[in-house]
Order: structure tokens, then C-alpha cells, then sequence
């Protein structure tokens, strides 16, 4: 099953490439254009189009980019003259720690809540969880990082409203900056996570072996988490791994609100600037993270489950 | 972003769902739809009346009613042009209903005919269209979106047009679903050995018994849209101004939340409001059309 989904990746990375690859060759105007402004001749625009390679065969093309890519060499940045890669590598270690805390906060809040809810079904706990979590799901995260520069910056002066401070600098104020920001991100992934884990343990407390674990004398706590929890792993890993799309997809906006250095600041700067192989870059990057993610959640059923582990 | 429940879930896609009529006594059963009902109400009464009572109020400047605070003629408050914030939300209301509303129409009307082709046609081509709808089903919801907007530039229709794209491979998946698993039911297979043609098979007998996992999941996505469009006009790269959008009023509001919250506060839980309306009326049809479902989750 593991070689299986492995090579079903293969057609989607290349799939991916082919598609992030077009988004230049799509975007009306000419890239050459682009660099040289509106004040350039016929002339420049020539030599231009020649020094990027954009006068051979489309295919050509695709082979060097993609060529490029695989070695890690990503063309350069038409506003900064930089390499991309050198721009990736200080931006995206940003975007992982914001994007890895808001994953923890989440996992570590809502799967123990969810656990409760479920245990406690139709009790004033579940009530709150359940109403915490459609109101989660349905704010947009900059809202509630709006709402929390609002109150815990502006009033309280507990954290700062925007910025970053570099790991190298300092790790405590490093988290310290990182904390609203992460939380904002973190609130609707631990909604939509207390929901899938509640729904996913009912399911396992009304099956046979939780009741024959209970007639026999195990204590609620064993039965709850050697036998359920561990049963209901699996759509919960699922639907962490899908949902991290969306957190990848949060980290834009939300290092846009927040003035984060990361991956997802350059790739609203870059498309304001038209600034296009940034674009293409730092959507392939947010891509192939998303499929790795889940590549490792689908590795993990195999450790969740001894089923599939046998089956592989 | 995070948002609910996009892809297609073994709850989304489930079995036929039984005909069943829509009656107030069913509404009166199901708290969700009844409150996600009520919710979507209110967000069209003000987004259709309160443009008729104060026509030209969302864009009409008032310099001396710069952020006038909450109350009086300004029922929630006014922005730091002295523009009526209820107007303005009302107004933004509209712009979010008309690119969900049209961003799910398009993903349906490309979406179902590509599932049911995946689902009745040739077993090669059903394989192709798959693959093809994993590449963009692994881009993250926003980052497609961007892609989109790249190609043909900021603006309110781009907007219908990337979040439609977005959701395309999420209805054809869905529909593809539950289109095969009604293929497999017996009348079916009776109205084929009656000679029925594949036409008739599909769209007189497999349509009609596979659509409820996909209204529900248009009922998600009318919700997960609205989120889809704010935070792309947030970004400043959905709706330009000086059109009012709930995401652009968010992120000009940050400059003077300070001094007066309601700036972003009235377009923040205008948003609440819309979202959890959707979101609920979801969960409502979904236990509706799938009761095994309401048995163990609720």
C-alpha cells in the first residue's frame, strides 16, 4: 500500500510542475516587459527575451525550469536580481515554525477536548466544544488575529502586534513574537480537528470490542485510550494532514497581517509586483509540502494500524 | 485558513438518500437547519433591504462623521470616511453572496458532468480525469486561487472564476462518489434491463438518487467561499476598492481599530454571521438526507 501511494505521487508532482510552470507562460504581457518596465525598446526586450531563454521551443523551456528545480536552482527574483533559492532559504524555515507551532497548538488542544466531548456526549462539556468549534471554523484566522493584536497588543501590551524576531536572536523572544500569530492560525484547524476527533471516537465507543474491553473489567481510562483512541487515529490523521492546505494557505494571510518574514509575505508581494518566477516558486514549494504532509500521514496509518503495516 | 470539511468524506458521500419532503415539522426536528436557516435569512434581508432604504450610503463620504461611533443615525457606526457601516456590510454581503453563489453554481455546472463521466464512462478515461483532479486537488484551496488570480489580474469576476476552479475537482469527486454507488443499486440495474439507455440511465435514474451529497457539500462550500473571499480581497487581491468587501473593510479597519473597534469588529461578525449560517444549514441536510449518520453523531 506504502509503494502504492508513493508512486501515485509521481503523476501529481509532475502534474504540479507542468501546471505551476504554465502560471508564467499564461500571464498576459511579456515577462521580458515586466523587468524592463514601460520605457523599454524593441531592441531590449529582444536581448532580454534571449538571456531568459524565452525564444526556444516552450518544451525546451520547461526541460531547463524543471531541470533547475530538481537541483534546487529556482532562476532568480525580477524585481531583487537574487537568487530565489537564497530567498527561499531564509524565508522558509519562518513559515515552517509558524506554520509547525499553529499545527501543535491545534493537535494538542482540540484532540483531548474532542476526547471529551465524546466521552461526555451530550454533556455541558460537548455543548461547549461543539459551539467552540462551529464558531472556530467559521472566522476567518486574520480575524481572530485582528481581534487579538485589538486586545492582547493594543490593551493588554502582552504581545507585539507585528514583527518577527529571528530564532538566531533570541529563541524566547522568538516564540514570544510568534504567538498570536500561530494561535490565530491554530483556532480553526483545532475546530474542525475537536469535531473530526469527537465523531471519530463515537464511532469507536459504540463498537463491540470498547463494550467487551468494558465488560471485562478495564478501566474507563484504558478503554478510552488503548482501545479507542487509538482506533480512532485514523480519520484524525486524515483530515490533520488534509487540513494542513489550509493552514499552509493561512500562513499567506497571515504573515501578510502580522508582517511575518516568511514564504507566504513574498507570495502576495511578489503578485503585487508581478513578480512571477516568486510566484511560481513559492506556490510549488507550498505544493510539495502539502503532498509530503500527507505522504507522512499516510505513512503513519501503517504505524497506527498493523493491518496496513502487514498488508505493506 | 483553515476551513471545514472540503473534501469529499465518506459522510458527504454516502448512499441514496431517501425521498423525503421538505415540512416544518422536519425543520422543527433539525436545530441545525432550522438556526443555519435563520441565519441566512437575516444576512439576505440586510443585504437586500438595507441598500434600498439608503441607496449610495456605502460609498458616500461624510468628513464629518469620521468614525462616528455605534448608535444614532449610525446604527453600527461609520468608517474613518464617515461611511455608514451597516450599508457598507450590507453591500459586502452582496459581493460575498454573489461570488459564492457564482463561484458554486460554476463548480457545479463543470463539476457534476466531469464526476458522472468519471463515474459511468470508460474505466481508462474515469482513471485520467482522477489523476488529473489529484493534481489540483493538491494545491492548498487559497494558493489555486492566487494562481488564478495571477493569470487574469485581480478583480470581482476573477474572483467567481478562481474560487469556481478551486471547487470544481471537490464537486465532480463528490458527485463521482455517489454516482457509483447508486449505479450499483438494483433499480438500476432493472431500468437497464428494460432497455433503458445510457442517457436515461444516467440522467433520469442516477442524477436525481446521487444529488444530496451534493447539495450538501454545495452548502459547505457556499460557506468555505465567503471565508475564500475575504481573505483574498484581505490580501488585496479579490475585490478592489472603493467596491465594499467584508475582507477589504478588515484590512483598511486595522488602522484605526485602536481608537474605534467597530471598524473591524461590524465586518468581523458579519462574517461569523454568514459562515456559521452556511456551515449549519450543511450539517442540517447532511443529518437530514443521511439519518444513519445523525444516529451516531449526534
Amino acid at each position: 500500500m506504502i509503494t502504492r501511494r508513493l508512486l501515485l505521487t509521481i503523476p501529481i508532482l509532475v502534474g504540479t510542475a507542468v501546471i505551476v510552470f504554465l502560471i508564467l507562460r499564461l500571464v498576459p504581457g511579456d515577462p521580458a516587459g515586466a523587468i524592463l518596465g514601460a520605457n523599454a525598446t524593441p531592441a531590449q526586450i529582444r536581448q532580454v527575451r534571449i538571456d531568459l531563454g524565452l525564444d526556444r521551443p516552450i518544451w525546451q523551456q520547461f526541460g531547463s525550469w524543471l531541470s533547475g528545480v530538481v537541483r534546487g536552482d529556482f532562476g532568480h527574483d525580477y524585481i531583487t536580481n537574487q537568487s530565489i533559492t537564497s530567498e527561499m532559504a531564509d524565508r522558509l524555515p519562518v513559515t515552517a515554525e509558524l506554520a509547525g507551532f499553529a499545527f501543535v497548538l491545534a493537535v494538542v488542544v482540540a484532540v483531548p477536548l474532542g476526547v471529551m466531548a465524546a466521552v461526555r456526549r451530550g454533556g455541558w462539556v460537548d455543548g461547549i466544544v461543539q459551539a467552540i468549534s462551529v464558531i472556530t471554523i467559521a472566522v476567518p484566522d486574520f480575524v481572530f488575529g485582528i481581534l487579538g493584536i485589538l486586545l492582547f497588543s493594543l490593551v493588554l501590551g502582552m504581545f507585539p502586534a507585528s514583527g518577527f524576531a529571528p530564532l538566531g536572536t533570541s529563541v524566547a523572544l522568538n516564540l514570544h513574537s510568534l504567538v498570536l500569530p500561530a494561535v490565530s492560525l491554530a483556532l480553526g484547524l483545532a475546530g474542525v480537528l475537536a469535531r473530526v476527533t469527537r465523531s471519530a471516537m463515537l464511532d469507536v465507543l459504540h463498537s463491540d470490542y470498547v463494550r467487551f474491553a468494558r465488560a471485562n473489567g478495564m478501566s474507563a481510562a484504558a478503554v478510552v485510550f488503548k482501545y479507542a483512541l487509538r482506533n480512532a487515529a485514523i480519520p484524525i490523521v486524515t483530515v490533520a494532514g488534509l487540513q494542513v492546505g489550509y493552514l499552509l494557505g493561512g500562513t499567506v494571510v497571515v504573515e501578510q497581517l502580522f508582517s511575518i518574514p516568511g514564504v507566504g509575505q513574498l507570495v502576495v508581494q511578489a503578485m503585487l509586483n508581478r513578480n512571477y518566477p516568486v510566484v511560481q516558486t513559492c506556490v510549488l514549494i507550498f505544493v510539495l509540502a502539502f503532498i509530503l504532509v500527507n505522504l507522512i500521514a499516510d505513512l503513519l496509518y501503517a504505524i497506527l494500524n498493523p493491518k496496513i503495516r502487514k498488508a505493506a | 485558513m483553515t476551513l471545514p470539511d472540503l473534501t469529499p468524506s465518506a459522510d458527504t458521500a454516502g448512499g441514496p438518500p431517501p425521498r423525503r419532503g421538505i415540512s416544518l415539522r422536519m425543520l422543527a426536528h433539525n436545530k441545525s437547519l432550522t438556526a443555519g436557516a435563520i441565519l441566512i435569512f437575516v444576512v439576505l434581508a440586510v443585504g437586500i433591504l438595507i441598500p434600498l432604504l439608503k441607496p449610495g450610503q456605502a460609498t458616500a463620504l461624510h468628513p464629518n462623521a469620521s468614525l462616528a461611533s455605534p448608535g444614532g443615525s449610525y446604527l453600527i457606526g461609520a468608517d474613518q470616511f464617515g461611511r455608514d457601516l451597516l450599508t457598507r456590510v450590507a453591500q459586502g454581503y452582496r459581493i460575498s453572496l454573489a461570488v459564492s453563489a457564482g463561484s458554486v453554481a460554476l463548480a457545479l455546472i463543470l463539476g457534476i458532468p466531469i464526476g458522472l463521466v468519471a463515474a459511468t464512462g470508460s474505466p481508462l478515461l474515469g482513471g485520467i480525469i482522477m489523476r488529473l483532479l489529484d493534481v489540483l486537488m493538491a494545491f492548498p484551496a487559497l494558493l489555486l486561487a492566487i494562481v488564478v488570480v495571477a493569470i487574469f489580474g485581480p478583480g470581482t469576476l476573477v474572483l467567481l472564476l478562481a474560487i469556481g476552479i478551486v471547487y470544481t475537482p471537490i464537486v465532480a469527486r463528490v458527485m463521482r462518489a455517489a454516482a457509483l454507488e447508486t449505479s450499483r443499486d438494483s433499480f438500476v440495474d432493472a431500468a437497464r434491463a428494460r432497455g433503458a439507455s445510457y442517457w436515461r440511465l444516467v440522467f433520469r435514474h442516477i442524477v436525481p438518487n446521487s444529488m444530496g451529497p451534493v447539495i450538501v457539500q454545495a452548502s459547505i462550500l457556499m460557506g468555505v467561499s465567503v471565508l475564500l473571499e475575504a481573505a483574498l480581497s484581505f490580501i488585496g487581491l479579490g475585490v478592489q476598492p472603493p467596491t465594499p468587501s467584508l475582507g477589504l473593510m478588515l484590512s483598511t479597519g486595522r488602522d484605526f481599530m485602536s481608537s474605534s473597534p467597530w471598524v473591524v469588529a461590524d465586518p468581523g461578525i458579519a462574517i461569523l454571521i454568514m459562515v456559521v449560517g452556511f456551515t449549519l444549514v450543511g450539517d442540517g441536510l447532511r443529518d437530514w438526507l443521511d439519518p444513519r449518520k445523525r444516529a451516531i453523531a449526534r
